[in-house]
């Protein structure tokens, strides 16, 4: 119910959200949660054909469910709070491997604050969840927000006087002020918003590989502890890989090109992962996989009158805290479309800016995972790095600067732009000259191995 | 499932920040309870209690002041900390972020009110 022509969300308004994830949830929340402080009652109104609740893959967000450090804060300030029941794993620190060994890089607070968690019921071999779904927890606030939901798909999205409708399957079309995309990169309603006429098309992708490691709680925590494991491995094709440990899973996400069986296989039988995996430990046959399409470059043309599409469909982090960025997003189109309007103007305005912000930040991340690219396939350069960590871990924390770029290159706990600003610092790269030019001379003076590995490798 | 906790666990009695020292963070109490004390005249006064979902130690972040207060766990309690430049720059990416936050404060300071008024009229 928008009066006068005027482009605004009023009492007896109502918004589609279509997604139930991160995005559609927050979205949800946040729009009730400004027009309540308003004043205003407007009626929100979620469609997602997936079950978030039930134990298996049927809910699942094809994720490596990492919830970030800057996101677990901005949440607690918010007065969200991720529960023990859904949080599988608090992280407090993560271990960098790269073919010449492997440093263990500590949070200065020595504090728990990334969350590792099952985006849905947990993969397929689940029949009794252990614990609650990410999806399902932002949904549950959602509703308890006052958003209804609806848990069918959209059958179509079009027009009609100007407004846009939503048709669900078995339903008669419903007319709505405000329609907000959240259905991510991974689902076949993307069309449905690239059809509607306001020159939207969908981001640029890449595609991951995604599978679930069953170990068990014990041996979880007896092989990875509370760490999140990066590999840096000189493998074609393959640019970074994460081992993320959860309940009884571990998370294996492989990011590069054309990740094929070929690329799984030299991962998996590398010496550097299979050290971290137990001895006699076999996969089994049937165990969970995923290629999930990521992120990768923006959207065009998210918004238009009364349409807005958030999270992965609109804009995201490049590689790193898809869901912060959904966060973000999400917030920023609520807080426009209650207290700006809900026309491409208050949209561009208003909500846009935070998109460019995003952009802006990806392009600083391209610039990082390039010098990350580079460094990889540099053994000297490799050792000075693993060098300087090794020996920032007894110094305070403010002066870990290498540890620091890592971990939040690696965790997205920071925006890339404040990451390439300190390694361009001349302190950060004076100490690894420094180490680089130790590491050659040794490498040059006796011949002996005095990598890292090396030394690992003797004790 | 204690593999799933966030934040730091606090023993009772355990200091989470103390009166005088230097504040780089804020924290959120993720559960549990705790006690601000104050030292005034040599003597330990306590002055208020903090619970669950409570925000505090964000008066040295916005002031730049020393610590006003010593905070300890009251049982155990489980404690999140907020970085004083992450949160200084989210704020002003996304100043609704600390509307929380100055609710909370505007509670402490009705109660204030209260206390004063009551402390005034009893004079």
């Amino acid at each position: 119910m928008v009066s006068d022509g005027k482009l605004v969300l009023e009492n007896g308004s109502s918004v589609a959200v279509v997604g139930g994830g991160p995005a559609g949830s927050f979205f949800a929340y946040f729009a009730k949660m400004f027009a309540e402080r308003l004043g205003t009652d407007i009626r929100v109104d979620i469609y997602e054909p997936r079950d978030f609740w039930s134990p298996g893959p049927i809910g699942c967000n094809m994720c490596g469910g990492i919830i970030s450090e800057s996101l677990v804060q901005n949440l607690a300030l918010e007065g969200i709070d991720l529960p023990e029941s859904m949080v599988q794993r608090g992280i407090d620190s993560y271990v960098l491997h790269m073919p010449e060994g492997s440093c263990h890089i500590a949070t200065p607070l020595q504090e728990k604050r990334i969350a590792a968690v099952h985006r849905g019921g947990g993969p397929r071999t689940v029949v009794e969840s252990k614990w609650d779904s990410f999806d399902a927890f932002l949904l549950k606030l959602a509703i308890e927000k006052g958003a209804n939901f609806y848990n069918a798909r959209v059958k179509e999205i079009g027009w009609s006087d100007g407004r846009p409708e939503v048709q669900a399957a078995d339903e008669k079309p419903k007319p709505y002020d405000l329609l907000v995309g959240a259905t991510g990169v991974n689902s076949p309603d993307l069309k449905l918003f690239e059809a509607l006429g306001f020159n939207y098309s969908r981001p640029q992708v890449v595609k991951t590989y995604i599978t679930e490691l069953e170990f068990g709680s014990e041996l979880v925590k007896k092989h990875f502890g509370s760490s999140m494991h990066v590999f840096l491995l000189n493998l074609p094709r393959l640019d970074f890989a994460a081992l993320i440990p959860k309940g009884d899973f571990v998370t294996l996400c492989m990011l590069g090109r054309n990740i094929d069986k070929e690329l799984i296989s030299s991962f998996m039988e590398h010496p550097q992962v299979r050290r971290r995996f137990p001895p006699d430990w076999v996969q089994p046959a049937n165990y969970c996989r995923c290629g999930p399409k990521m992120y990768f470059g923006e959207a065009r043309q998210v918004f238009a009158d009364r349409v807005v599409l958030v999270g992965d469909s609109g804009v995201s982090r490049l590689f790193k805290d898809g869901i912060g960025a959904a966060y973000k997003t999400a917030k920023a189109a609520a807080r426009t479309a209650v207290f700006e309007g809900i026309s491409a103007a208050a949209f561009r305005d208003h909500y846009f800016k935070e998109c460019l912000l995003l952009n802006r930040d990806n392009r600083f991340g391209r610039a990082v995972f390039s010098v990350v690219h580079l460094i990889k396939h540099m053994k000297i350069t490799s050792n000075s790095v693993l060098r300087v960590v090794e020996k920032e871990q007894d110094l305070p924390g403010e002066q870990r600067h290498m540890s620091m770029v890592l971990w939040d290159t690696f965790t997205g706990s920071a925006p890339y732009k404040s990451i390439f600003a300190r390694s361009m610092k001349p302190a950060f790269l004076g100490r690894l000259a420094l180490a680089h030019l130790g590491a050659y001379r040794r490498t040059s003076a006796d011949g002996t191995d005095n990598t890292v590995a090396g030394r690992q490798a003797g004790g | 499932m204690d593999t799933g906790s966030l934040g730091k666990r606090y023993g009772d009695g355990e200091v989470i920040v103390r009166e005088g020292e230097i504040g780089d963070r804020m924290f959120f109490i993720r559960s549990g309870h705790a006690k601000v004390t104050r030292v005034i005249g040599g003597n330990e006064v306590h002055i208020a209690d903090l619970k669950e979902g409570d925000i505090f130690g964000e008066m040295a972040i916005f002031e730049r002041e020393k610590r006003s207060a010593t905070v300890r766990a009251s049982g155990e309690a489980v404690i999140l900390s907020i970085d004083k430049t992450g949160f200084l720059r989210r704020m002003h990416e996304d100043p609704s972020l600390v509307f929380r936050v100055l609710q909370q404060m505007s509670e402490r300071i009705r109660r204030l009110d209260t206390e004063l008024a009551t402390l005034k009229s009893s004079m």
